[in-house]
């Protein structure tokens, strides 16, 4: 190294060395760490001792396991899903210029900013079966609403109808998408005598698969972490009938509740590899439809 | 000017779908402030009232503000015994009950009841359409007994108007009820180096303002952490020509992804080991360095800037430090605002964070102590939670008022948003 290159690679060393220690000690090692505890019997309190595959073997024929991986599943393919089409239905129609634009944009917007311990408080009272505004509400144009959270059936659903409510960011994300989508290419759809529907399908949805790309694997990854919904609305045992145990519930309680780190840890590198697998899936699924050229 | 976008022309028709999905969006925000403002018995009422309307009874010409009207039914006494259990109170009683200055009344003695009969004297009959009405108290934590009517149907008035005084209740029922240990701000901070901080107060009850002033101090502490940290790293990742500078950077790339409950047990074995486990510093301190999307955004966003400048402030001899906080830092201004902006939401709404390192009710966070104060009430109170649902997110919503810009922007070019 030449003694500009040295003095460069000094100062470009200084400049971030902030994070070379933040990425090892909150980073790195934690997850370097939980592979290791997860093959080990630990409990906090105590060193871990290592015990092989044990917490993993045990793992796989865990009930609990299973149903928390099938719960999280269902909740995040239902409001990614749902979210989506919400989100992209709103922007669409933004996306001209209909009057009292910036009143809807906010409508649709605000619910997104809701802090999730208040948003779910919210929605345990809106759900409540004898006197909540939902049923209630039901009940005037003639049907009678399940018990939604205490009905083992619909508590999953009562969550994803929650998560649908915060589709604002997504809106404003596709909003931005969209007002990207080149003038030219509608002109030419129009001589081409495209319809308002060919023009959705063969040009706006094409040119914003990025973004719809990228919020559905954003949306998968966020909705493996749900927790503090479920923790709120059906307590951390994940009434009714366990039907929201999330996956992030089950490994909270396992870890701080019964302090089997160990296992937990190993549920925690079960779930890390889970949102690998489906990032990499993504990937190369939108290599076959997402359109990048502009 | 006509869009030439046909898409862009619009139908009055298209009102009709966003009025109704705005109105789907925005009823549960305003159901949270309009039953945060109603008062307890008004809540779940069948069908739902909108607006907080009270009923009172004039009472020396002013509003006394008192519960629903409960019907008496069939005629009633009203009388007050001169002994027994409910001596000196207004009773309301059967007529057969009350014969010739007696009251009879059911009586519990030991582990059975028997009638027994005292004096009492009568106060005045109350017909049957009379209504029953108890004086309304705010606070559930009254010191006073409510007062008791029996009065004409027609005299029980209702009027719309707010209770404010339920955002006080809420702030008074979310104390958790536990003393403050007394231990130092500074402690609680996981310092012992700002002597100011020193003066606890012992015995004082932990609130809503504690939590309060928690969360503000881990957001403000955060905020100027990761803004600091965050800008420096990008810089060094962007303006810096240096060996290494790449990979550092393809692996914060590649640790963007790592969610938290991945690391949230062995980060609270870390933060055991350091003695953190108890203080907030598991929530403010890690900001400081740096983290892998404030870092990336950053990043782009310097390099953007045209190296020229970074060149004319090197030639006048500045240093790299210099250019860093007197060239790059007041351009990035927007990028920053959006970091900042975003940290503040992201410690607003943390959950699982403070609820596995904070132990000590002294240090929660809003979020935690609204949600500690839920689980041991159950869903009673609506009223009350809501009240607190709402004073959680109103600082949120002027916030949004405020920085519209700061927002749409942050999240059309993060594609993030504070959750």
């Amino acid at each position: 190294m030449s003694p500009l290159e040295r003095r460069k690679f000094v100062t470009g060393v200084l400049f971030s060395s902030p994070w070379v220690i933040g990425l090892s000690v909150f980073l790195i090692y934690p997850l370097l760490a939980a592979l290791y505890y997860s093959l080990c019997d630990y409990s906090v309190l105590l060193p871990p001792v290592f015990v092989g595959f044990d917490n993993y073997i045990e793992l796989f024929q865990d009930q609990l396991f299973w149903k928390s991986l099938w719960n999280t599943s269902f909740f995040a393919v239902g409001s990614v899903s749902l979210g989506v089409v919400v989100a992209l239905t709103l922007a669409i129609l933004l996306n001209s210029k209909v009057k009292g634009l910036a009143f809807y944009r906010t409508a649709f917007f605000l619910p997104s900013l809701m802090p999730m311990v208040a948003g779910s408080i919210l929605w345990f009272c809106m759900y409540a079966g004898q006197g909540g505004i939902i049923n209630t509400l039901l009940a005037k144009i003639g049907i009678t609403g399940p018990a939604w959270l205490s009905d083992p059936a619909w508590a999953k659903v009562a969550i994803i109808f929650m998560a649908v409510w915060g589709a604002g960011n997504s809106m404003v994300i596709f909003l931005a998408g969209l007002q990207d989508v080149p003038m030219s290419l509608y002109e030419a759809s129009i001589i081409d005598g495209a319809n308002w529907l060919q023009r959705l399908v063969n040009v706006t949805l094409p040119m914003i698969s990025p973004v719809i790309y990228f919020n559905v694997v954003m949306g998968i990854i966020g909705g493996f972490q749900a927790f503090a919904q479920a923790m709120i609305m059906t307590s951390s045992s994940g009434a009714p009938e366990q039907s929201t145990l999330f996956y992030v519930l089950q490994l909270y309680n396992v870890g701080f509740m019964d302090l089997r780190m160990g296992y937990a840890s190993a549920m925690a590198w079960v779930l890390f590899i889970i949102i690998l697998g489906l990032t990499f899936m993504a990937t190369q699924l939108s290599k076959r439809w997402v359109t990048y050229d502009r | 000017m006509a869009s030439p976008n046909p898409l862009q022309r619009t139908t009055p028709i298209i009102h009709l779908p966003l009025a109704i999905l705005a109105a789907l969006f925005l009823g549960p925000m305003v159901w949270l402030f309009a039953t945060s403002l109603q008062p307890r018995e008004q809540v779940g009422k069948v069908p739902p009232e909108l607006l907080p309307s009270q009923y009172y009874i004039v009472e020396g010409g002013r509003h006394l503000y008192v519960t629903p009207p409960q019907p008496v039914g069939s005629p009633k006494l009203l009388v007050v015994p001169g002994a027994g259990p409910n001596r000196g109170e207004q009773l309301l009683v059967e007529p057969k009950q009350f014969q010739n200055g007696k009251l009879t009344q059911a009586v519990r003695v030991a582990d059975r009841v028997e009638e027994q009969s005292f004096d009492a004297a009568l106060v005045r009959p109350v017909p049957a359409d009379a209504v029953l009405v108890k004086e309304w108290l705010l606070s559930k934590y009254a010191k006073k007994p409510a007062r008791v009517f029996y009065v004409a149907r027609a005299d029980v008035k209702s009027e719309i108007k707010p209770v404010w005084g339920n955002y006080a209740e809420a702030i008074k029922a979310l104390t958790s009820g536990e003393k403050d240990k007394g231990r130092p701000l500074s402690e609680l901070l996981g310092l012992s180096v700002f002597p100011w901080t020193k003066n606890g107060a012992p015995g004082r009850t932990i609130t809503f303002l504690t939590y309060l002033s928690n969360t503000l101090l881990v957001a403000f502490l955060g905020v100027t952490g990761t803004v600091l940290s965050s800008a420096l790293v990008a810089y060094g990742l962007s303006r810096v020509q240096w060996k290494g500078r790449e990979a550092l950077f393809s692996v914060t790339l590649a640790t963007m992804m790592v969610p938290f409950p991945v690391l949230m047990i062995p980060l609270y074995s870390v933060f055991r080991a350091f003695g953190w486990i108890g203080t907030l510093m598991p929530l403010w301190v890690p900001a400081f360095f740096g983290s892998a999307f404030n870092i990336f955004l950053l990043r782009q966003f310097f390099m953007t800037i045209p190296n020229e400048l970074s060149e004319a402030a090197r030639i006048d001899g500045c240093s790299e430090i210099g250019i860093f906080f007197r060239v790059i830092l007041p351009l990035a201004r927007p990028a920053l605002s959006v970091v900042a902006l975003f940290h503040f939401l992201f410690v607003w709404n943390d959950f699982l964070g403070p609820l596995i390192f904070l132990t000590k009710p002294e240090t929660f966070t809003m979020g935690l102590g609204l949600q500690q104060y839920q689980s041991q009430n159950g869903g009673s109170e609506h009223h009350l939670l809501m009240g607190a649902s709402a004073l959680l997110v109103l600082p949120i919503i002027v916030l949004f008022f405020f920085a519209q810009k700061t927002f749409i922007q942050g999240i059309s070019t993060t594609g993030m948003g504070g959750r």
